[in-house]
């Protein structure tokens, strides 16, 4: 990187063009603390991809608290304000966030791409549905256990990533995803062949209590959302967050400075199996069923993730949210946009990811982040111009 | 013995058509650096073209022929009007988006021109069987389908190998592959060159999906064609190294043949014969990380 203290020097990154690092996650944060903004926030020193803490103005401040209340309010009231349908939709972008979250660890903040977290999910997923169809469990406990199983998985699938990388890891998990049907098929033999139906509602016991069946889903989504994305960011604001950075950008610079990049990496991908295996518990609550009927389901759910974290902004922390609740919403609006043309719903879809990818390179969040750091460019050197009369 | 040889014919057979979706994937890789999720959607929609114009009457042989131009078109203005404005970010996950996004709208886009009903076309090749060898009542036979797909994907490696390494267009691709700014510099037109690259990959993928949709043991063919075949043709790529030409194919072979072999023997894998290529190719790649046949690269700090 350049000098980040010249203002309105260009400093030439060109990242990943190389085919060998190809899949190479974005760095949404290099542009935005280029030049002549990186100028404006001279404080700016950590490493890039880990949401720094420079001391806030009072007016920003008060508009994070409030702008925070707001969106609290809004997501404590909206099971309310909604329809059944409707909530049932904000529960699935609640979910997948979680499962975005889990692979923008990996991803974004971490640099392994993985096509493979749909089978994270799928073991989640049946894990839960086991235990409450077999066993009789109350909802909560499954999902530690599909938490603990399936962090375990990912550990084992993070030793053999040590060495595969890239492409070719993304291969491998691809392989995963695609496998997991057909070994769940073998292996579970539910009602009707495959899928395995939860109990409703009034037959298993939850922490979550007094609320109909569509607020209760929601409800659970939302408070595990709100938990595993709390942990995700002060992870990736401490110590170990910016080891995962520093194996992201640079591995060889990383071990000469003493991190221990296997443990990184293997850890890093356990974890970020254990989200996808919760988001996959919680689906059985809001889908009603684990289901491996379709041989290529939890190939379109990785790809789901992958999509729900780069157009939200990988290597952010709301974006996985914003991009999960981007991706749900879209599906929804263009399933019966075209009135008795259903078939071409997925090519909305399809060219609204592609509009979204060339109006926001860097995920809605990159997007908005730049937009600030502009606005605040502006005030500064204003400020500046006003500050220093006598040269 | 018999059971044997079959089922390994069998593999090589399928072996094959993974093969030459490889090549293409690996082809738009080694030319422009992508991983083209869209790859058998597109497939797919020259399967179509090609089933519309043998029902205008035209011989199946030129009815490919043809189709291969569309593609070959299709596929560079798909190049030069999605993916590089996209690639110009330098943000290789947004390529993937925009390939996947492609994927979605080709195949919904292939079931609102031509409709969701199975169509079935005629094979180019002639139906029935070369004995290879014969003792006793055992007989060894070979489809002459399957004959004739490993001609024509041997064709067309000595044709692109001919054409990479031989013609001034070839050396043209390379050197943009290699280096696009330093090519640039050197007067050669590096887009076109990237449009090139996508429209030969789409033409080789327009061949292998005529020629799986018209395969006589194939009871006709929907928009799904060409997805579950996309997963092997992508382990295959991976195996044989992103890179190699010849990887591809002999990925695309190995998988094929792990493939039927598994179904056949391996009872204890009876659903789950998928297990076994990837097995093997997690193993391939544990051994050599860059594939059977990939270049190794050196890091730089």
């Amino acid at each position: 990187m350049a000098d980040p203290t010249v203002p309105g020097t260009e400093p030439e990154t060109v990242p990943g063009t190389d085919p060998d690092h190809l899949l190479e996650p974005p760095r949404p944060d290099v542009e935005v603390s280029e030049g002549v903004e990186a100028a404006a926030q001279a404080e700016d020193t950590s490493v890039h991809g880990v949401p720094e803490v420079p001391p806030m103005p009072r007016p920003v401040f008060i508009a994070r608290v409030v702008i925070g209340a707001a969106l609290a309010f809004a997501a404590l009231y909206a099971p309310y304000y909604f329809q059944e349908d409707m909530n049932k939709v904000l529960a699935q972008a609640l979910y997948l966030a979680v499962a975005a979250m889990g692979l923008n660890l990996l991803t974004g903040f971490n640099g392994q791409v993985s096509i493979g977290h749909g089978a994270f999910f799928g073991v989640g997923a049946f894990t839960t549905a086991i235990l409450m169809v077999d066993h009789g469990w109350m909802f909560e406990p499954t999902i530690l256990v599909s938490a603990l199983l399936t962090g375990l998985f990912g550990l084992l699938v993070g030793f053999p990533a040590l060495r595969v990388r890239g492409l070719y890891l993304a291969l491998v998990t691809l392989g995963l995803a695609v496998a997991f049907p057909a070994v769940a098929k073998r292996f579970v033999h539910g009602s009707g062949g495959v899928a395995l139906v939860r109990p409703p509602r009034s037959e298993f016991g939850s922490l979550i209590d007094g609320v109909d069946d569509d607020q209760w889903k929601y409800a659970v989504c939302l408070v595990a959302v709100v938990l595993l994305f709390w942990a995700a960011r002060n992870l990736v604001q401490s110590r170990t967050g910016r080891a995962m950075v520093a194996v992201r950008d640079q591995e060889i610079a990383a071990t000469t400075v003493g991190v221990n990049l296997a443990a990184t990496k293997v850890w890093t991908f356990g974890l970020s199996a254990a989200y996808a295996g919760v988001a996959g518990s919680l689906s059985v609550m809001v889908e009603g069923f684990a289901d491996a009927t379709n041989p290529i389901i939890y190939f379109q759910r990785s790809i789901e993730f992958l999509v729900a974290m780069t157009i939200g902004g990988a290597a952010t922390i709301l974006g996985p949210l914003v991009g999960a609740l981007l991706v749900v919403l879209l599906r929804r609006n263009t399933s019966d946009l075209i009135e008795g043309k259903e078939v071409l719903s997925p090519a909305l879809f399809g060219a609204a990811l592609i509009a979204i990818v060339y109006v926001l390179p860097d995920g809605v969040v990159g997007g908005v982040k730049r937009l600030l750091a502009r606005l605040g460019r502006r005030e500064t050197s204003q400020r500046a111009q006003v500050g220093a009369p006598n040269t | 013995m018999q059971l044997f040889v079959s089922q390994l014919l069998n593999g090589i057979g399928s072996g094959v058509v993974y093969g030459s979706i490889a090549l293409a994937l690996v082809l738009i890789f080694r030319v422009t650096g992508i991983l083209n999720f869209a790859q058998g959607e597109m497939a797919l929609f020259s399967t179509y073209v090609t089933w519309k114009l043998t029902e205008q009457d035209i011989p199946v042989a030129w009815a490919i022929v043809l189709s291969m131009a569309v593609a070959f078109v299709a596929g560079a203005v798909i190049e030069r009007v999605l993916i590089r404005p996209v690639e110009e970010a330098r943000s290789p996950l947004n390529v993937v988006i925009v390939t996947l996004g492609l994927f979605l709208a080709i195949n919904s886009l292939v079931q609102l021109v031509f409709g969701t009903d199975p169509h079935s076309m005629d094979s180019p090749f002639p139906t029935g069987r070369f004995e290879l060898f014969s003792s006793g009542g055992d007989a060894i036979e070979v489809q002459k389908q399957t004959v004739g797909l490993i001609v024509v994907l041997i064709a067309e490696c000595v044709l692109l190998w001919l054409l990479l390494q031989r013609t001034r267009l070839g050396l043209r691709l390379r050197a943009v592959a290699s280096n696009p700014d330093s090519s640039r510099l050197m007067g050669i037109n590096a887009g076109a060159m990237l449009m090139v690259g996508w429209g030969l990959a789409a033409a080789i993928g327009a061949v292998a999906g005529s020629l799986v949709a018209s395969a006589p043991g194939q009871a006709g063919f929907d928009s799904s064609l060409m997805q579950g075949i996309l997963v092997y043709a992508f382990a295959a790529a991976a195996l044989g190294g992103f890179d190699s030409l010849m990887g591809a194919v002999v990925g695309g072979l190995v998988v094929g043949v792990a493939n039927a072999l598994t179904i056949q023997y391996v009872g204890a894998l009876d659903g789950i014969e998928v297990l076994l290529p990837l097995g093997l190719i997690l193993a391939v790649l544990l051994v050599r990380p860059n594939g059977l046949f990939g270049r190794t690269t050196v890091e730089r700090v």
